[in-house]
């Protein structure tokens, strides 16, 4: 049973990390939470659905449209919301409730379009296939849902840590002002932000639909309250944080269920949660906040 | 509202009074036509509608036409009684069919039985409900009738030792689903190996269900909404657990089938109403319902159109003197009489015992069908 429930936490986890990595980058970079990156998750998921049902395109064309309409949206939110509350110094409170309200708006258009059923993926679309290693179960999606998480992370990982854009994104990180003195275009650098924080939201969205087989207007309000405790564990704004608070976090839900009782799934995840802030204020990656002081 | 529409309004009312003749016969039906309780209080209102539309066609009742005042208590309490009370006091009709919900019947009922109007719920599944007053009536099988004979009869199929149990543990449907369960359980001394929960909007249930297996049970009984059922028994499957599942009465859905595919076979489920039931009650009204709404009749409908059935053969024996008071206690003296066999089977009521000790209002005497989810649908079980 253990081996099973390892594979359990592995998939959830990355699930978890998946939904977190855009979150994490936008707070690293405008230093926003932005609370619309559950609607990006649920959009992309819509937009997948609609161009395979619809449209009948493939699978491969349902993750272009999900990266695109999430993107676009992320990007309509930092032009019409974030940019304006940027231009007037807001406090960091002020963008955190314009999102919700950006959230509200979304959901209540996808209720309307879409209505506030479920909505399935076509049967063709969903692999049934699935490996059996000795007593344990995967199912090919779930591998890949594993799969992408590493790539992206990596992927994200090293495009910060390594090229001429990741060094002008940490700068700003570090401060907006000084890198926009040593001339790094740092509002194009938010917008491009912006767009591939909700992309890789989008991404998410269509994944985790698609495992679930169930997409609704709302699925994106669950896992946003479990995407804010990653963050929040792995340090805010960092990428491996995103994977790592999001294993933490998959793996202590699933063995709590699975050794103690399923209904202190929650309690053991969270009550861990505290703990480790306790000892580490800013997280298991996090940089000391006080640098700004 | 200005002083002209006022004028108008009483004007128009004036003219629905005069219109509705001394031989009719006026039902109140108060259900949930808007908000989240509408799925169930729509297919409700088709259901009366009909079985009234088809007893006018015949002649009515003793020559009296049916006139329905159709009401929205939009799925709350406080509407609930601002409708009964409109119906019972300003529309005066004989007596009240609804409202849709357990919850707004307990805060409404009470209205009713103290002016001594019947009401008559026909989706009121709680405990308690027919124990509020002996003018509280109700054709709706609870779910402690049903869960039963849906766990012995699966119990005796698959020959089951141990159970293993999971519900949803923050809805009061699927809790007090449970609860039966837990009791039936007890009952028919069913070992339950382990009980797990969920909560809504779950949507990964395999560290619940890998839990489930590791205790090697014979079936997994589940109280939970048919989004939920059929995603859990996917997983479950997924994970190599393979046994049947018992069902609670939110299986009860076409939906389950939607994602479960094939992953539900096997699944025991009970309902007070089967769509294949081959009686002949029960197939002119599956036709008669897809006839006029153009879509398939579900349970609620079905016990809808059975109650107006039942309230039609009450008034039959009432002699209508047009004193309100006395016509409505000789309906109240009639109702407890009718023995129908309508689309929902054989019925009659079961009098109930209120807290006091004394007589209370009218249960449904009734037994339920048991289903079984073969090839992606519900199959009648007829023990094989």
């Amino acid at each position: 049973m253990l081996e099973q429930q390892l594979v359990n936490a592995l998939t959830l986890g990355s699930v978890y990390a998946l939904f977190s990595l855009g979150f994490t980058l936008v707070f690293g970079v405008l230093e926003v939470i932005n609370l619309s990156h559950g609607a990006m998750f649920m959009a992309g998921s819509f937009a997948a659905m609609t161009v395979v049902t619809r449209f009948k395109a493939p699978l491969a064309v349902g993750i272009l449209a999900a990266m695109l309409v999430s993107g676009l949206l992320g990007l309509a939110i930092d032009a019409l919301i974030l940019k304006r509350l940027r231009a007037r110094h807001a406090p960091h409170l002020i963008p955190m409730i314009a999102t919700i309200g950006a959230t509200t708006v979304l959901t209540s258009a996808a209720q309307g379009l879409f209505g506030v059923e479920v909505q399935r993926f076509p049967d063709e679309l969903l692999s049934t296939r699935e490996f059996i290693f000795g007593s344990v179960h995967v199912r090919a999606l779930e591998l890949a849902i594993v799969g992408i998480s590493f790539l992206l992370m990596t992927t994200l990982f090293l495009v910060l840590r390594h090229t001429r854009q990741g060094r002008a994104l940490r700068a700003i990180a570090e401060s907006p002002k000084a890198a926009a003195l040593l001339g790094v275009n740092v509002e194009g650098l938010f917008m491009a932000t912006s767009f591939t924080a909700a992309a890789l939201g989008g991404v998410a969205g269509l994944l985790i639909g698609l495992n679930f087989n169930s997409v609704t207007p709302l699925m994106g309000q669950p896992i946003l309250h479990k995407g804010i405790a990653v963050v929040i564990l792995g340090g805010m704004g960092d990428i491996r944080g995103a994977l790592f608070g999001g294993l933490f976090l998959g793996f202590a839900e699933v063995l709590s269920k699975a050794y103690l009782s399923s209904q202190m799934g929650d309690a053991v995840a969270f009550g861990l949660l505290f703990l480790i802030l306790l000892v580490r204020p800013a997280g298991l990656f996090g940089r000391v906040l006080e640098r700004k002081a | 509202m200005n002083r002209a529409t006022k004028h108008l309004l009483f004007a128009a009312a004036g003219l629905l009074a005069i219109s509705a003749v001394a031989g009719d016969l006026k039902i109140g039906v108060a259900e949930a036509l808007t908000g989240g309780a509408a799925q169930y209080g729509v297919p409700i209102r088709n259901g009366f509608q009909l079985a009234a539309d088809e007893i006018n066609a015949k002649g009515g009742i003793n020559g009296n036409k049916l006139v329905l005042v159709i009401e929205d208590e939009q799925g709350k309490k406080e509407e609930a009684i601002n409708v009964f009370k409109k119906l019972i006091f300003q529309d005066k009709v004989l007596m009240i069919f609804g409202p849709t919900l357990s919850n707004s019947m307990f805060a409404a009922g009470p209205v009713a039985n103290a002016a001594k109007v019947v009401a008559f719920g026909t989706s009121n599944t709680a405990n308690g409900i027919s124990e509020m007053g002996p003018y509280i009536f109700r054709n709706s099988v609870m779910e402690s009738d049903v869960l039963p004979v849906t766990v012995s009869t699966a119990v005796k199929h698959y020959k089951i030792k141990k159970v293993a149990v999971i519900y949803g543990n923050d809805d009061a449907f699927t809790k007090s689903g449970y609860d039966v369960f837990k009791k039936v359980l007890e009952d028919q001394k069913i070992p339950v190996t382990t009980t797990e929960t969920y909560v809504k909007g779950d949507v990964d249930f395999k560290a619940q269900l890998t839990k489930i297996k590791a205790t090697n049970p014979d079936a997994v009984i589940c109280s939970g909404l048919a989004e939920e059922a059929a995603t859990l028994m996917v997983q479950a499957r997924g994970l190599g657990l393979k046994v049947p599942f018992i069902g609670g009465n939110g299986f009860n859905s076409p939906k389950l089938f939607e994602v479960s595919k094939t992953a539900g076979e096997g699944t025991f489920v009970g309902s007070p109403w089967a769509n294949t039931n081959p009686t002949p009650a029960n197939q002119h009204f599956v036709e008669a319902y897809r006839a006029k709404y153009g879509s398939e009749p579900n349970q609620f409908a079905a016990q809808a159109f059975d109650a107006m059935t039942i309230a039609a053969a009450a008034l039959k024996t009432v002699k209508v003197t047009g004193n309100l008071a006395n016509d409505r206690e000789a309906l109240h003296a009639a109702l407890p009489k009718v023995a129908i066999s309508g689309a929902t089977g054989p019925f009659k009521f079961r009098q109930s015992v209120g807290k006091d000790g004394k007589l209370a209002g009218y249960d449904a005497d009734q037994k339920p069908f048991i289903y079984v989810i073969r090839e992606g649908k519900f199959v009648l079980f007829t023990g094989k």
